[in-house]
């Protein structure tokens, strides 16, 4: 469109920064999520998911041991030991007096008061030395500015996926998800051939049907479609699950699949009749392939709608471990763990990170016109 | 082998008839063109002869065979069609072995064929391509190969050439001539396109509104037109037609300007149509005056259009005449040239 001759409209800036506007709605808050949830508690509580890739410096208070416990080295004092007990860490500056933590450089020695030397060192070691023996048995306060490296850690997900349950509900939304996906594409696209290209009496009522079926609200089925499925001795179980899935899908698939076939040429479908192919024929190797693009898209509707189900799925499955699915686990973790922002982080990506995957793998399917070439 | 007879086909949609009763015997290895304007039911034609329309009424027989009720795959016809109609999703030997694939003919027999297909259609440097990477032309020939595989008893092509540029379709024409002289294949061919039909057909059959208004070859066609329909449609450019009236075995025109004699005996003082072709027009300057109004040349020849009788005509000739609008030249017509036709019903009136 480039080359079209004439001016561009002025708020073609506004267009694209409008964009660019929706485009960072959309991936910055994913992306956050996806930092913290390689973030400990404790990094989350003291700083952003921006600040994640940066050292972090903190404030440390440290209690030197007791007076009494200098050993007498040489002639002087001396306490030894480390503010960060064992941890690692570097320490950036030292002080004294908590009005001024960061007083002095690492290294320096410093007066402590009463006649004692303070020295700090980078990681964390320190020394008080003291020509007369000190007293008292509460040791002093020593103030350290840390720096603690960037550290990204991966137990969240070892622990979301196994203590908290979301492992087995991945599983369980897995199980709903593909067959709830794959059922009404099947039934789908045999309905949608008969409907654009077979001739039988009633066609069109049928189509008109469909199109009625789309607006009917599925919460309208839900209470009796779950006594018919007591009724019938299916319960609530996967299969009714699928059933419903399926049953809720169909019309949106019946209709997206029917509009693309009836737009593909006549002349194919009639030159591979003339080539000897049955109807089943002209559908399994003609129809499917082309049609594609319509099949990946209403997949991904389809797949999108079934992962991020809560209500079908609470109506349709118990509440069972081998049977709540991850939306389900997900709002019970909310009312549990309202406050582990590290969990909620990583349950919430855990539970993007399947639809996202879909969307990108599948998304050049629709927008790449398996048409070209075949006509004209 | 490959004959093709059709008998009183009538074909309705509702209360609208659209062919009217057509007969038609196309012999075996005869390559017959089916020509008309659109909308004359050539197509409808072609389509009830390959399976893809039902008939209202009459016999349908391809190589002695009752194929009325048949699925098209039963006929044994190959079918071209005006878009190519290839599968977007298959290869060119795909395309082309599709036919081969559903009757499970076995893959090596496949690729004989296929192979031997695409040498006589030069197709063999795109057997791995797919239709989108083809040129019009080497998608017309993948269909044209398509068709070939299948060896059928007769070839239909729905108007094959009419999506390709003017020079390929030149070239086109001549192969798919030469493809029949070298198949002797029957085929039977659609097309609105009268210089097609004059160029390829061994017979041609005119339609217009579900009516065969004749049959015959090329230059029959041409040289003895059945009605005035027929004898404007083939030639081009088309042949000019005058009120004229009998007089004396003279041709008379409407301001009373004698053409000639009367090509055949018409009853003293019957009006009549006369028809004549532009390029049977000699330029004369002792002959019938005219008045040139519009000068045309088109290099091998020239165009004019001038003011006879009270019309319009136009003339061509080879000649170099430096005739300028507004400029009077005379005109009579090659002996033997005139076609005289009921004014009323348009038939020939036969001598």
């Amino acid at each position: 469109m480039d080359n079209i001759v004439g001016t561009k409209s002025r708020l073609v800036w506004a267009v694209n920064l409008c964009a660019l506007a929706l485009v960072l709605l959309w991936t910055f808050p994913t992306f956050g999520l996806l930092v913290s949830s390689f973030r400990d508690r404790d990094q989350i509580t003291a700083s952003g998911w921006w600040k994640a890739m940066f050292p972090a410096e903190a404030s440390l208070q440290y209690r030197a041991p007791a007076p009494d416990s200098a050993k007498l080295v040489d002639g002087l004092y001396v306490l030894e030991g480390n503010v960060f007990e064992g941890g690692a860490g570097k320490v950036s500056a030292f002080g004294t007096s908590i009005r001024e933590p960061g007083a002095h450089e690492v290294g320096s020695s410093v007066d402590a008061g009463d006649g004692a030397t303070l020295t700090v060192l980078e990681n964390g070691d320190f020394t008080i030395t003291s020509a007369s023996a000190m007293e008292g048995s509460r040791g002093m306060r020593i103030f350290a500015t840390t720096v603690t490296p960037a550290r990204f850690t991966v137990e969240n997900y070892d622990r979301v996926l196994g203590a908290e349950g979301l492992g087995r509900a991945f599983l369980n939304t897995l199980t709903v998800s593909i067959p709830a996906t794959v059922i009404p594409i099947l039934v789908a696209a045999f309905a949608a051939y008969a409907l654009a290209w077979m001739e039988f009496p009633g066609r069109a009522l049928i189509v008109a049907g469909v199109v009625g079926l789309l607006v009917v609200p599925l919460q309208l089925a839900l209470i009796p479609l779950l006594k018919l499925h007591n009724d019938i001795g299916i319960g609530k179980n996967y299969i009714g699950i699928w059933l419903a899935h399926t049953g809720f899908g169909l019309p949106l698939a019946i209709y997206l699949l029917r509009n693309y076939m009836v737009g593909l040429p006549r002349e194919i479908i009639e030159s591979a009749r003339v080539d000897g192919a049955t109807d089943f024929k002209i559908f399994l190797r003609i129809i499917l392939p082309l049609s594609f693009p319509a099949l990946a898209s209403f997949a991904i509707f389809q797949f999108l709608w079934t992962w991020n189900d809560l209500l079908v799925a609470l109506v349709f499955l118990g509440n069972s471990a081998d049977q709540l699915v991850m939306t389900g686990q997900l709002k019970n973790l909310m009312g549990s763990r309202g406050g582990d922002w590290e969990i909620l982080a990583t349950s919430a990506f855990i539970t993007i990170a399947v639809p996202l995957v879909v969307f990108f793998a599948m998304q050049k399917y629709l927008v790449r016109g398996l048409l070209a070439g075949s006509v004209k | 082998m490959g004959s093709v007879s059709l008998s009183n086909i009538r074909k309705s949609y509702g209360a609208v008839e659209v062919l009217h009763g057509i007969n038609l015997d196309v012999a075996d290895g005869e390559f017959t063109v089916l020509v008309g304007p659109s909308g004359c039911g050539k197509s409808t034609l072609l389509r009830s002869l390959a399976g893809l329309e039902t008939i209202s009424s009459g016999e349908i027989t391809i190589d002695g065979k009752v194929v009325n009720k048949l699925h098209p795959k039963h006929r044994d016809i190959a079918m071209v069609f005006q878009n190519y109609a290839l599968y977007p999703h298959m290869n060119v030997a795909e395309n082309m072995g599709f036919s081969l694939k559903l009757a499970k003919v076995p893959r090596a027999e496949i690729e004989a064929k296929v192979r031997k297909a695409a040498e006589i259609l030069d197709l063999t440097e795109m057997l791995g391509r797919k239709p989108a990477q083809l040129s019009g032309g080497q998608r017309q020939r993948v269909a044209m190969g398509r068709a070939i595989v299948r060896n059928p008893a007769v070839f239909l092509f729905d108007e094959p050439l009419s999506n390709l540029d003017a020079k390929l379709r030149v070239q086109m024409r001549s192969e798919i001539k030469e493809l029949h002289q070298r198949l002797g294949t029957t085929i039977v061919y659609v097309t609105h396109d009268q210089i097609e039909a004059m160029t390829m057909a061994d017979r041609i059959v005119v339609m217009k509104a579900g009516h065969v208004e004749q049959i015959g070859a090329p230059l029959e066609l041409y040289d003895n037109p059945a009605n005035v329909f027929v004898a404007g449609f083939i030639g081009s450019p088309a042949m000019n037609f005058l009120h004229a009236t009998a007089k004396g075995g003279q041709c008379v025109l409407a301001d009373g300007t004698a053409l000639g004699p009367l090509p055949v005996p018409v009853a003293e003082g019957r009006s009549f149509t006369l028809g004549i072709r532009p390029e049977h027009f000699i330029i004369d300057q002792a002959a019938a005056p005219a008045l040139v109004s519009l000068v045309e040349p088109t290099g091998a020849e020239i165009q004019f259009t001038a003011h006879l009788g009270g019309a319009s005509v136009l003339v061509t000739t080879r000649d170099r005449i430096t005739a300028r609008v507004g400029d009077p030249i005379g005109l009579r017509v090659e002996p033997g040239r005139m076609h005289a036709f009921d004014a009323k019903t348009g038939q020939r009136i036969e001598g």
